[in-house]
């Protein structure tokens, strides 16, 4: 494609009245603009509505909730509380409650067990996922050997297999290991994930190799290479891959119902148990519902520049 | 590496096996994550073919394909299969056009064009846990969707328990789903090099051919890869559908996540491995698809 061209090069049917079409689009264009922004407000407030409802929510009494919700959670266990026949979606409630909470975090421990659960499970999975990723990524970006390219493409199909193919191999070496229904079949089927293997590599891809040319002519070692250049350079984008990391388990269900079994049920994190909390307490569900979610989204609002990154280094897969 | 001039042979010799050191040396970076895996997951999975093969773990006689015929007799099985096919079918090429248009619209220059961004990519941040009570209180068959309807004079449906269920499904998929993708897009649309795009203003190329000759092949590989983790997205949302409806829900939501929990339940091996070898090769088959399109379509580009 020739895209040099030499500037003056104007076609000549392009000079006459080229100032008013031009101002003609650029009015067209700004009204094209406005009406993208407000079609996007829409969307925005939609998108916006689940999150916004159920924190607002949280702030209603139980009785509220009877009320406004009527027979969607009729296991309604507060006796002679008006259930309405009518759903009334509110988004302010009429009284500023912090009973749910209260309830929550005072007088019902089996919520504080539940998200303590999640923590103990998550927390291990991130950190060791990823510490485990970043070295394996500088042994699998240094020296791109025939080995080391299919060992990698392996991990990329193992990245792609979905539950129901991974939870099958996970389950039967659990159980003969003796893992089964304990925390640790979650955790170390989760530590040695090649997610983010496959996102650091990338990123170490990328690292010029004049600079680890130089470390080594100083005499430099791997270790120290690796140490003193590669880990200190991927900072930001290991601290992307954690958030990644974080989120996906964060929201994990499907392993803690297969892993979990019987009385290991009770080590279910939260992210399984909200759904199983009994229609009556709809109010509770929803203070727990934004406990769980506040802390995600807090962290979101922080590091949205680092979501951002690590999510575009996954996309491709080419590398 | 460091000099091009000729070494000597014995310099090269010297090179070469300071270099065949250091290989091995980063080889123990690999150790770690290496064994993890070959015992998580590829040593199981080896397990997990010998079991699809097999009569039954006691007699362990070899039972050819007969387990894989079983299983795709099972009725169960085919509910399952067909409804997360349906579902993926659905959702899939929703979540790959949507984040497309939003990411193009945020290309431009926008009012609050950052908080659109943050906005959209939020959900990205939510545990679906704690947002299936606000789907009740929407779906449910008295719930707000419901009664506006009556209030606009239709008839009220049974969101999670018809036909239509699954529409609800893909609501929530498409919710949490679409800022991942918008996100790839956006920097997808950043990469593409900006004198094409002008080269092709001042040929007179209009918007619309801007965008189907020059931004979309340029795109492709990213369509490919939005493509393949929305299908892989498709087949967790198993998540979404358990949270909402437990164990048991109507038959249009029982997805292959379902069957799998049920087996898992009644320990059944020899199901269990072959479903899972099954949709694995499904799996590979569709990336395989997929891969084969994108090369032919970024040929084009390369030229």
């Amino acid at each position: 494609m020739n895209v040099s061209r030499p500037a003056a090069y104007t076609p000549r049917h392009a000079e006459k009245g080229a100032r008013g079409t031009m101002r003609a689009r650029a009015v067209g264009l700004r009204a094209a603009q406005i009406a993208a922004a407000v079609f996007l407000l829409g969307i925005s407030l939609v998108f916006l509505a689940p999150i916004v409802l159920t924190i607002t929510n949280s702030f209603m009494s139980q009785s509220e909730i009877a009320s406004n919700y009527g027979k969607i959670f009729t296991s309604v266990t507060t006796a002679g509380t008006y259930v309405s026949s009518k759903v009334n979606l509110k988004l302010i409630p009429d009284l500023v409650s912090f009973t749910q909470y209260s309830t929550v975090l005072l007088r019902s421990p089996e919520y504080l067990f539940k998200f303590w659960n999640s923590v103990i499970l998550v927390v291990p999975i991130v950190v060791f996922q990823t510490l485990v990723a970043l070295v394996a990524s500088y042994g699998f970006a240094r020296f791109e050997t025939k080995f080391r390219s299919a060992v990698f493409f392996a991990y990329i199909i193992l990245m792609l297999m979905p539950y129901q193919v991974t939870l099958v191999p996970n389950f039967l070496v659990s159980d003969f290991l003796g893992l089964l229904d304990t925390r640790w079949a979650i955790i170390l089927p989760g530590v040695f994930s090649p997610f983010a293997v496959f996102i650091l590599t990338k990123f170490m891809r990328r690292i010029p190799s004049a600079m680890i040319e130089a470390a080594k002519l100083d005499g430099a070692g791997e270790w120290q290479i690796f140490t003193k250049i590669c880990a200190p350079m991927s900072k930001s984008i290991v601290a992307s891959v954690a958030i990644l990391v974080y989120i996906d388990y964060w929201n994990m269900v499907e392993q803690p119902l297969v892993l979990l079994r019987g009385d290991a049920q009770s080590l279910h994190p939260l992210s399984v148990f909200l759904s199983q909390i009994n229609a009556g307490d709809a109010g509770l569900a929803f203070a727990v519902a934004t406990i769980y979610m506040v802390i995600p989204l807090l962290l979101f609002l922080y590091c949205e520049d680092y979501l951002v990154e690590g999510v575009s280094y996954s996309g491709g897969l080419k590398g | 590496m460091v000099s091009k001039s000729n070494p000597t042979p014995a310099r090269r010799r010297r090179r070469n096996r300071a270099e065949v050191k250091e290989r091995r040396l980063t080889r123990l970076f690999l150790l770690p994550s290496l064994l993890g895996v070959a015992v998580f997951f590829v040593a199981p999975f080896g397990v997990v073919f010998y079991y699809s093969l097999i009569d039954n773990p006691i007699s362990g006689e070899f039972a050819g394909l007969d387990n894989f015929a079983l299983l795709l007799r099972n009725v169960a099985f085919r509910q399952a299969a067909r409804n997360t096919a349906v579902f993926s079918g659905i959702a899939v090429p929703l979540a790959v056009v949507i984040p497309l248009l939003f990411a193009i619209l945020l290309m431009q220059k926008l009012p609050m064009r950052s908080f659109f961004r943050t906005v959209l990519i939020s959900p990205l941040m939510v545990p679906i846990a704690s947002i299936v009570l606000i789907w009740e209180v929407l779906f449910h068959n008295n719930g707000v969707v419901n009664e506006w309807i009556t209030a606009l004079g239709g008839t009220a449906v049974d969101w999670f328990k018809s036909d239509y269920s699954q529409i609800t499904i893909v609501l929530l998929y498409l919710w949490k789903n679409i800022g991942y993708n918008m996100i790839l897009f956006m920097s997808a649309l950043a990469e593409i090099p900006q004198d094409v795009l002008e080269a092709a203003q001042l040929d007179g190329a209009g918007a619309m051919r801007t965008f189907f000759r020059i931004r979309l092949p340029y795109l492709s590989s990213t369509v490919l890869f939005v493509t393949i983790l929305s299908v892989i997205n498709s087949f967790k949302v198993f998540r979404e559908v358990y949270l909402l409806t437990g164990d048991y829900p109507y038959n249009a939501l029982y997805m292959l996540q379902h069957f799998m929990n049920n087996t898992f339940r009644s320990l059944d091996y020899q199901k269990l491995s072959c479903a899972a070898i099954l949709m694995g090769a499904v799996m590979i088959v569709i990336i395989g698809v997929l891969f084969f399109i994108d090369r032919r379509l970024g040929r084009d580009i390369e030229e």
